[in-house]
């Protein structure tokens, strides 16, 4: 049984490159220079059968485990080839074969690849202010009654606006697209960093900074202490949303003024009407956005060990 | 010898919701002397937990003066140690890191490093050190508390309640423990209590307080040899004492509702 279930990627694989072999394509759709889809679907089954026999044994598992729902993409991928390059059922224009898509991945890379490396530049640089100030903030508000006064009015009131509205204010106030983006891409971290974070502060059990106090830690101290990392877990949910709010912010920065990035490249790329380059776009964007958010949930689950067993995500 | 208590005609006040003011504490006055083991029994709301409060300067009197060694209590000091009726580890630092907080954050973590380690094999924790809180049981975290109020020297002990959520044997257990500890260490300590036998087996003197408003009525002075037994006639006698000052001994009429 588990012998059938591991080879269940290689069946759906087959039976996609069979009919993408022997059925006759659409004339409709442009010819590519190189047969990129089978060697994408080859090299992906032989990846998965090299590493379900030599691979550790967690690794098997692993793949075991997610058998099925490679078989199954192979077939979403064989479904949507017959529907694009083999009949042509859907508009041609709007959805090209994945031979096409594949293509404009393998021959632009170098493009989308400076495209994007001006992209992560702009989100990190951003998404670092972002995280840092938001933090910061948290912490004043949450801990200094005075700087609540002052501040909290401050946050009500900017926070909530979406960060894509300031760009016509922010184009004209920054000397430059680069920085006036990492501006925005601040300001969508910025704000649920900073209420999240006073927001874990308020609901410490008040008890923690007894104990603190009867052992001799002075104030300052209870609130790197005691305060940030108990208030860690709710300032990850507030670095998380904001770093999604982040990527919509980006994209539609980019769309507006910019004249490099991803995100300006799927728009430049839809008026020239090639959607296989942006569909080109969104996969490089997607695959982007899956590692970033690996990379917290991995971070997360390092620095917030503790509390399994005390709060469920 | 240091750890001698003065508390001299305390009052504390409290605003409740109401706006209205109400007396936790009356005009209270007691002399805890080094070394001794204190317990403070009575009915919820008689203001024992306030003044435990007190003592650790948690809260501060709305008159009067506490005083230790002679230096009045202003603020919560490393040298009165607390342990609470929740074991309150701080969930994020393993056991190891709980019981040095204290050290660290005085910054003499360093010098006294051995103390740790010391502490944590004297509740019986050794081998635990680099679990986590929510991986040990109540008893376990109670005793890691213990380590981390103890770790520091302090010259007071004050329990609130830290057994009251422990099963019966684990809470005798740790009684004896605690007994063992300051007999080895030399320390003070005040412990409030609901439980009459813990009272008797522990301390040298029961402060019995009642509520509305909370003012001590008694203070027994406990003249039983140690290790106490349980069942030792004298011991039920302290038992029957203690009820009737807390308006609970004797033979009271049978409710007429009862079921």
């Amino acid at each position: 049984m588990k012998k059938i279930k591991s080879q269940l990627p290689l069946l759906s694989a087959l039976i996609t490159l069979v009919i993408e072999v022997f059925l006759p394509d659409s004339s409709l759709h442009k010819v590519t220079g190189h047969a990129y889809l089978v060697w994408f679907i080859a090299i992906l089954v032989l990846l998965y059968e090299i590493f379900i026999i030599v691979g550790t044994r967690g690794l098997k598992d692993r793949l075991l485990y997610k058998a099925a729902f490679y078989a199954v993409f192979f077939q979403v991928l064989n479904i949507f080839n017959i529907l694009t390059a083999k009949y042509a059922v859907l508009p041609v224009l709007y959805f090209p074969s994945p031979d096409r898509i594949l293509e404009v991945l393998v021959t632009d890379w170098m493009f989308l690849g400076q495209c994007l490396l001006y992209t992560l530049r702009i989100q990190l640089s951003g998404w670092l202010v972002g995280v840092l100030s938001g933090v910061a903030t948290g912490i004043a508000i949450g801990f200094s009654k005075r700087i609540r006064y002052w501040i909290n009015p401050l946050v009500r009131v900017l926070g909530p606006i979406p960060p894509t509205a300031w760009i016509p204010i922010v184009l004209v106030v920054f000397p430059s697209v680069i920085v006036a983006s990492s501006f925005l891409i601040a300001l969508a971290v910025w704000f649920p960093t900073t209420v999240l974070t006073s927001n874990g502060i308020a609901n410490i059990k008040n008890s923690y900074f007894e104990v603190a106090s009867t052992l001799g830690a002075k104030r300052v101290y209870s609130i790197f202490r005691v305060g940030v990392p108990a208030a860690m877990p709710f300032m990850f949910i507030g670095i998380f949303n904001g770093t999604c709010s982040s990527f919509i912010t980006l994209v539609t920065a980019e769309m507006l003024g910019a004249k490099y990035g991803i995100g300006w490249y799927i728009n430049w790329q839809k008026e020239m009407m090639s959607y296989a380059n942006v569909y080109a776009g969104l996969i490089v964007m997607s695959l982007v956005c899956f590692v970033v958010i690996t990379i917290l949930f991995k971070l997360r689950d390092h620095l917030l060990v503790w509390q399994k067993g005390v709060i469920k995500w | 010898m240091v750890g001698s208590i003065k508390i001299n005609n305390v009052n504390k006040l409290f605003t409740n919701q109401k706006k209205e003011t109400v007396t936790a504490l009356h005009n209270v006055n007691i002399d805890i002397p080094a070394n001794s083991f204190i317990s403070l029994i009575g009915p919820s709301g008689c203001g024992k937990s306030t003044l435990l409060r007190l003592i650790a300067g948690l809260l501060e009197p709305s008159s009067g003066e506490l005083s230790l060694d002679g230096r009045v209590i202003k603020t919560p000091g490393y040298e009165r140690g607390f342990m609470f009726q929740e074991h309150n580890l701080f969930p994020w630092l393993n056991i190891y890191d709980n019981v040095a907080f204290g050290l660290k954050a005085r910054g003499i973590f360093n010098e006294r490093k051995s103390d740790v380690d010391e502490y944590i094999e004297l509740v019986g924790l050794k081998g635990f050190e680099k679990y986590y809180p929510h991986q040990l049981s109540g008893g376990m975290c109670q005793r890691a508390s213990l380590a981390r109020a103890l770790v520091g020297y302090p010259s007071v002990l004050l329990l609130d309640e830290p057994l009251g959520a422990l099963d019966a044997f684990t809470r005798m257990n740790i009684q004896d423990e605690i007994l063992r500890i300051k007999k080895e260490k030399n320390m003070t300590m005040i412990m409030v209590t609901h439980d009459v036998d813990e009272a008797i087996y522990l301390s040298d003197k029961i402060v019995v307080m009642t509520p509305r408003p909370g003012r001590v009525t008694s203070i027994v002075d406990v003249d039983l040899p140690r290790p106490r037994d349980r069942s030792d006639y004298d011991f039920l006698k302290y038992h029957a004492e203690i009820l009737k000052l807390l308006k609970f001994g004797g033979f009271k009429p049978v409710p007429e509702y009862s079921i």
